[in-house]
């Protein structure tokens, strides 16, 4: 790869052989991260666009005389929904029936027919066209007036907190990476302050004859990157893999709990980029490290 | 790095130059000359006088204890690393252990200041094999130096001090592992640079090349410095 004439035995240090595994390491660990950080923006993106723009009104059940309470509610509903449409800014509005609301409900409280007994509130789906907001306050005591405890939910307290949660998970994702990053760049400090010291005598040579630091510098600079491109592609190889599995496990499990961990195009040229972004990495800090070093000699 | 007036525009100029290793005492004390372009010199003296060590002051490899040192006119020694380069490429140095790169080709080695010096590989090609024809290792091109002999060690490192056609030419018992032909030959190469304008400063035991190449002669001893003219076994001796 990228044959180019040194003429300091880089190629035989024992670096040459380490560097490129724990690049390798680190690019698996930085892939894995970074895949992660961006199925938490999808999934994050996803909940806001899905929620915003949307409210869910719950109207509580009239008790007493089941038929008659069945009927009072219902005339609730209607009458709230009557109230929405009147709205400005409202889309829809559309009452969920018996029958969805069970479906809701079924995963905690089992069958429906147990449902069938409870006096359950009946909620309403509503649609804000976009662009419009709606005065919430106003609408809610619009609201209680023909249907009272009657209550609004926009679903900003959970959404929010969903959000904040997954930004935490986001930006420690994103640390991880700084992380790798850092110890990858300590590593080629390491391996770099070595071959300097192993090839001291050849260094002085090279000074003695009029070589700049920056000659020098280029040779360890250039090895660094194709150490790092070599081992960034292996660490991209073994992550590849390890990122499509978890993607068909993720789309084989049903309900909307796991999110879903396909990533798309963009995402893997992301992902393809940390190969080039680990062999840069390593050429920088190597061109820098070396003139650093080299400045304090006599 | 300061511009100094120089007699004569000085290609190598010491000025109360003292040299002295750690703690230890001083192994060159008050060293001053100076040596005009195109001149040619010997330096002689018995092992351990210090003549390696001015070689070193002359090609930056070290500063001076005290004193002050010039080449080119410019002062050297508290120069800041960054404006040696420039000097170093106006030089040409034969060391005493060769110091080639044994993981290059002879080829390669002798590249070398071309190579740092940014010189095309056209060029290269071009040049390098003659000299190394020249010196008789046309069939060594791509030896490496593990491979050679002392004697063929000994030619690489003068070609690599000589391809790029120094100013100043610095040679560190250039002769002391070839026969007296081969040395005569080397010899006749650095006379040839000498009429080409080169100043040669050539540190030797070799007390016949000395009396056969009538150059004057820099002899050191107990950390002093003296200077004679050429003239044959009945040297004069000139204050340094």
């Amino acid at each position: 790869m990228f044959r180019h004439r040194s003429d300091l035995p880089l190629g035989h240090d024992t670096t040459s052989h380490f560097l490129p595994g724990m690049v390798g390491a680190m690019v698996f660990l930085a892939a894995i991260a970074l895949a992660g950080a961006m199925v938490l923006q999808m999934v994050m993106d996803r909940w806001q666009r899905d929620v915003s723009g949307t409210l869910t009104v719950q109207v509580m059940p009239v008790t007493g005389e089941p038929a008659r309470a069945a009927t009072e509610t219902g005339r609730r509903v209607d009458a709230a929904v009557e109230v929405l449409l009147a709205t400005p800014g409202v889309g829809a509005a559309r009452p969920l029936d018996q029958q969805q609301i069970a479906e809701l409900l079924e995963p905690w409280l089992g069958s429906r027919e147990v449902l069938v007994d409870l006096p359950v509130p009946r909620l309403i789906d509503v649609t804000i066209r976009p662009g419009f907001s709606v005065d919430l306050v106003a609408l809610g005591s619009r609201l209680t007036a023909v249907a009272p405890g009657t209550s609004l939910d926009d679903h900003q307290v959970w959404l929010s907190k969903l959000v904040r949660l997954g930004h935490g998970l986001e930006l420690l994702a994103l640390a991880v990476v700084g992380l790798v990053a850092a110890a990858m760049a300590a590593t080629v400090v390491y391996a770099t302050r070595t071959g300097l010291a192993v090839h001291r005598p050849v260094i002085e040579v090279l000074h003695l004859i009029g070589a700049q630091d920056d000659y020098i510098a280029r040779q360890f600079a250039h090895r660094s990157l194709v150490l790092g491109l070599r081992g960034g592609l292996v660490g991209l190889a073994l992550a590849g893999p390890v990122l499509g599995g978890i993607g068909w496990l993720t789309a084989r499990m049903e309900g909307a709990l796991v999110p879903d961990f396909s990533l798309g195009p963009l995402h893997w040229a992301a992902l393809a980029a940390l190969p080039v972004a680990a062999g840069y990495l390593a050429m920088l800090t190597a061109r820098i490290t070396v003139h650093r070093t080299l400045a304090r000699m006599p | 790095m300061r511009e100094i007036a120089t007699e004569n525009d000085s290609v190598v100029r010491f000025e109360s130059v003292g040299l002295r290793y750690g703690q230890g005492p001083e192994i060159l004390q008050d060293i001053t000359f100076a040596l005009p372009p195109g001149s040619f010199h010997f330096l002689t003296g018995p092992s351990g006088a210090g003549k390696s060590s001015l070689l070193s002051l002359m090609y930056v490899a070290q500063r001076p204890s005290r004193g002050m040192v010039a080449l080119f006119g410019r002062d050297v020694s508290a120069a800041r690393r960054k404006s040696l380069p420039a000097i170093r490429r106006r030089l040409g140095v034969v060391f005493q252990e060769f110091r080639l790169l044994d993981h290059l080709s002879t080829l390669d080695n002798v590249a070398l200041p071309l190579r740092v010096a940014g010189v095309s590989e056209d060029e290269i090609k071009k040049h390098v094999p003659e000299l190394l024809a020249w010196v008789g290792l046309a069939n060594h091109l791509h030896s490496k130096p593990p491979t050679l002999s002392g004697g063929q060690k000994q030619r690489v490192a003068i070609a690599r001090a000589v391809i790029n056609r120094p100013e100043l030419l610095l040679a560190d018992e250039p002769t002391g592992n070839v026969d007296d032909r081969i040395a005569m030959r080397l010899l006749h190469l650095f006379v040839e640079l000498n009429k080409l304008g080169t100043t040669v400063v050539i540190a030797t035991h070799n007390d016949r090349l000395v009396r056969r190449f009538r150059f004057p002669r820099m002899h050191l001893e107990f950390g002093q410095l003296a200077f004679f003219e050429p003239s044959g076994d009945s040297d004069t001796l000139e204050e340094g």
